[in-house]
């Protein structure tokens, strides 16, 4: 037995030190959301496969597990790059600054259309966002108070709306879709009707009401949007919620509704018109830059015209490319590895 | 006594004995049934990807192709070209500038959407590009081939380069791990407890644990590798042996219960009789015990491997689910599975991936059903009858 547990430490040692030798790197290592995870991988494949160094190792994580993985400090143990499909958040600025990262690039690459779909075969649909917010939140003001939310169909909602069973498929919580939904729609419903939310909650923070109903009316579907596709080819009564890029894939067999009475389309998302659209970022730990080959090279790449250009690469993939100005702006910005400041991310 | 037994209770119990026989054949008809089910469907879905779209093209290595690779084919046909095939040739020229000037006529790969049109799928071509693609077919320039890249490629985000070869190096080097280091311990364990250990209380905290430990869902050994390999021990996120390491965990309770069991099947007559020819205890194990629960210890070591190697969720939370395009070249670096790759191509935006998926699939079940077999044909051809 001692001998056997002399022989555990020993692997156990090996194991360690193994590892330890092992932290040089010769790959680029990035984490973060899974909506620009495919994006990311692009890059990293194009990389990969044109130049001499390795593919860079993407992990989807989703956003806030990326910051949380980014934010760990400055060794090269942590990752370099994390993606996100939201802005960075003050406290998690603030957190990065502590654990010794003080130098962060940000780089807005697109933008991304959350897209509310249905079956190909239905009817064209057409709902405002305050109108969306109703069906899905948990709580509705009704007479000048608030209530369980108890629409059913949506002509309950708005008798111009067809007779039709609520019924959504949407991303779970963990999810950063949901997160921007919750906040551009049903924020954006709670703020609008902040006199309301007052009596229940003195703060006047319209986050509490970004609940969602949890009387089966909206069904958390999981993390892999194909299978919202499917259940919407089989159930025509049922909406999904989405990234642009599904609905366009699938654009044979489901369609999107009209919101504020604009179709989710790339020239809609891009311009702001379609309402629900969001910003999609990488954040890089500047500190590693002079340490890891191949960094440099793959962000240069991915902020070029040929990925993130108006005709870029990234364009067939999905990704909804910024207008020709702002787009030069931020490249300019992010090759010259401009600070990222507290000030930018209160504005 | 007299035994009095009526005809009526009888034709009861035959008739319970009927029902019984009965529920029994339907409750396996309809599992059969769910197999047959989930089979077709997936070598249905499958089928497609062994196959791959192909067209004769005729690439000029020209100045412009230098820059962009595009430059090389006819502006109409380079749309349909895969761009795993464009993106490469100015490197091709960069190293060989022999062949600038020159032109060849040679079979590429297409893109994933003349893939899926040629295959009779959903696609997005546009209509002057089928009519290209139907003519070019009618031509002998555009044909479905054996998609040898789908088992010799990684990763890809071109549905139409994506293959399982680094997927599979990946699996492979975790379980080479997971063998070296759960089966010694394992084994070493489970002959300790059976053949040397005092029967104490602490030896039967142990014994349930362990019992225990197999039963436990299988994230949680993720969580204790996260916090133990990862940030403890500070090996490599993401590498095969960090992959491996949480993996051994979860086998080890396997191969100890299994290993045990052979050992206990081992009659006393064996260790009495070679006690008393006046080995000890160790030489009675290595020359008697050992040899003769191999068989036994290897069935349950691969029945634990084939769990491992379709394990998802512990690999997920020790990074190993992530876009890794390369095989691995050693322990320490980077790597994935085949169930993650799996899964990352199942929940892709694009629907060239859908079969790509499904024949995934087919190649581990493959893998596990070629190693539950070995376990089986080990079993029979070494079991030895007391």
């Amino acid at each position: 037995m001692p001998k056997f547990l002399k022989n555990l430490i020993v692997a156990a040692a090996v194991i360690a030190f193994g590892a330890g030798m092992a932290q040089a790197r010769d790959q680029v290592k990035i984490v973060g959301s899974s909506t620009v995870y495919p994006f990311s991988s692009y890059v990293a494949e194009e990389l990969g496969a044109t130049t001499k160094f390795k593919s860079p190792v993407v992990e989807s994580t989703g956003s806030g597990g990326g910051h949380k993985l980014f934010g760990n400090g400055v060794g090269l143990d942590t990752p370099d790059i994390t993606n996100s499909s939201r802005r960075m958040k003050a406290s998690e600025f603030e957190k990065d600054q502590k654990a010794g990262i003080t130098e962060i690039t940000e780089a807005l690459i697109g933008y991304d259309g959350i897209a509310i779909a249905q079956n190909g075969a239905n009817p064209d649909f057409s709902v405002t966002k305050d109108e969306l917010a109703m069906a899905v939140a948990a709580d509705v003001p009704m007479n000048g108070k608030m209530v369980k939310n108890p629409y059913k169909t949506w002509d309950q909602i708005n008798p111009a709306l067809p007779k039709r069973p609520i019924l959504i498929y949407g991303p779970p919580t963990s999810s950063g879709t949901r997160d921007a939904f919750a906040e551009m729609v049903l924020g954006h419903f709670a703020n609008k009707n902040k006199d309301l939310y007052n009596p229940i909650s003195p703060s006047n923070k319209a986050e509490k009401y970004e609940a969602v109903r949890e009387d089966g009316v909206y069904v958390p579907a999981g993390e892999n949007d194909n299978l919202i596709v499917q259940k919407l080819t089989k159930d025509k009564d049922a909406f999904g919620i989405f990234g642009y890029s599904y609905l366009e894939e699938n654009s044979d067999r489901i369609k999107g509704a009209k919101i504020d009475g604009v179709s989710p389309d790339p020239a809609t998302i891009a311009s702001g018109e379609y309402p629900i659209s969001r910003s999609l970022y990488f954040y890089v730990k500047k500190a590693h830059l002079d340490k890891v080959p191949g960094m440099r090279e793959y962000i240069e790449l991915f902020m070029s015209e040929k990925m993130i250009g108006s005709r870029g690469l990234l364009k067939r993939i999905g990704l909804i490319p910024l207008a020709d100005e702002l787009r030069a702006k931020v490249q300019k910005d992010v090759l010259s590895y401009k600070n990222l400041t507290l000030d930018d991310l209160k504005k | 006594m007299q035994a009095h037994v009526s005809q009526n209770y009888l034709k009861k119990r035959a008739g319970r004995d009927k029902r019984f026989i009965a529920f029994s054949y339907a409750a396996i008809l309809l599992a059969g049934a769910f197999l047959v089910f989930f089979f077709v469907d997936i070598v249905h879905s499958a089928w497609p990807a062994f196959e791959q779209a192909e067209l004769r093209v005729e690439v000029n290595y020209n100045d412009q192709a230098r820059k962009m690779g595009d430059n090389a084919l006819d502006e109409n046909v380079s749309y349909l070209v895969s761009r795993g095939f464009t993106r490469l040739i100015p490197n091709l020229l960069r190293e060989d500038p022999s062949l600038l000037g020159t032109s060849e006529d040679k079979w590429v790969l297409a893109d994933s959407e003349v893939d899926q049109y040629l295959k009779g799928k959903p696609n997005r071509l546009r209509k002057a590009e089928r009519q290209l693609v139907d003519t070019m077919r009618a031509e002998g320039r555009a044909r479905l081939a054996f998609n040898k890249g789908f088992f010799l490629n990684g990763d890809s985000k071109l549905p139409e380069m994506a293959g399982i070869w680094a997927a599979a190096v990946g699996s492979l080097y975790v379980l080479i791990i997971t063998l070296a280091f759960s089966f010694p311990l394992g084994v070493a364990t489970a002959i300790y407890l059976e053949e040397f250990a005092p029967d104490n209380r602490l030896m039967q905290v142990v014994e349930v644990n362990i019992n225990n430990l197999a039963a436990i869902p299988s994230i949680l050994f993720g969580l204790l590798g996260l916090s133990i390999f990862i940030n403890f021990m500070g090996v490599p996120r993401s590498s095969a042996l960090v992959g491996g390491l949480t993996l051994s965990l979860m086998t080890l309770p396997v191969i100890i219960i299994s290993t045990r069991a052979a050992i206990l099947a081992i009659p006393d007559s064996i260790r009495e009789g070679a006690l008393a020819l006046g080995a000890t205890r160790w030489q009675m194990v290595i020359t008697n015990i050992l040899p003769l629960s191999l068989p036994g210890i290897l069935t349950g070591t691969i029945i634990g491997l084939a769990r491992a190697i379709g394990e998802t969720a512990p690999l997920m939370i020790v990074g190993m689910m992530a876009y890794i395009p390369e095989a691995p070249d050693g322990f320490t670096s980077a790597a994935t599975v085949l169930p993650a790759q799996i899964y990352t191509w199942s929940s892709d935006s694009m629907r060239a991936f859908t079969e790509r998926t499904s024949a995934g699939i087919i190649v581990l079940l493959a893998v596990m059903l070629l190693m539950n077999g070995a376990a089986i044909y080990l079993r029979n051809k070494y079991e030895t009858k007391w």
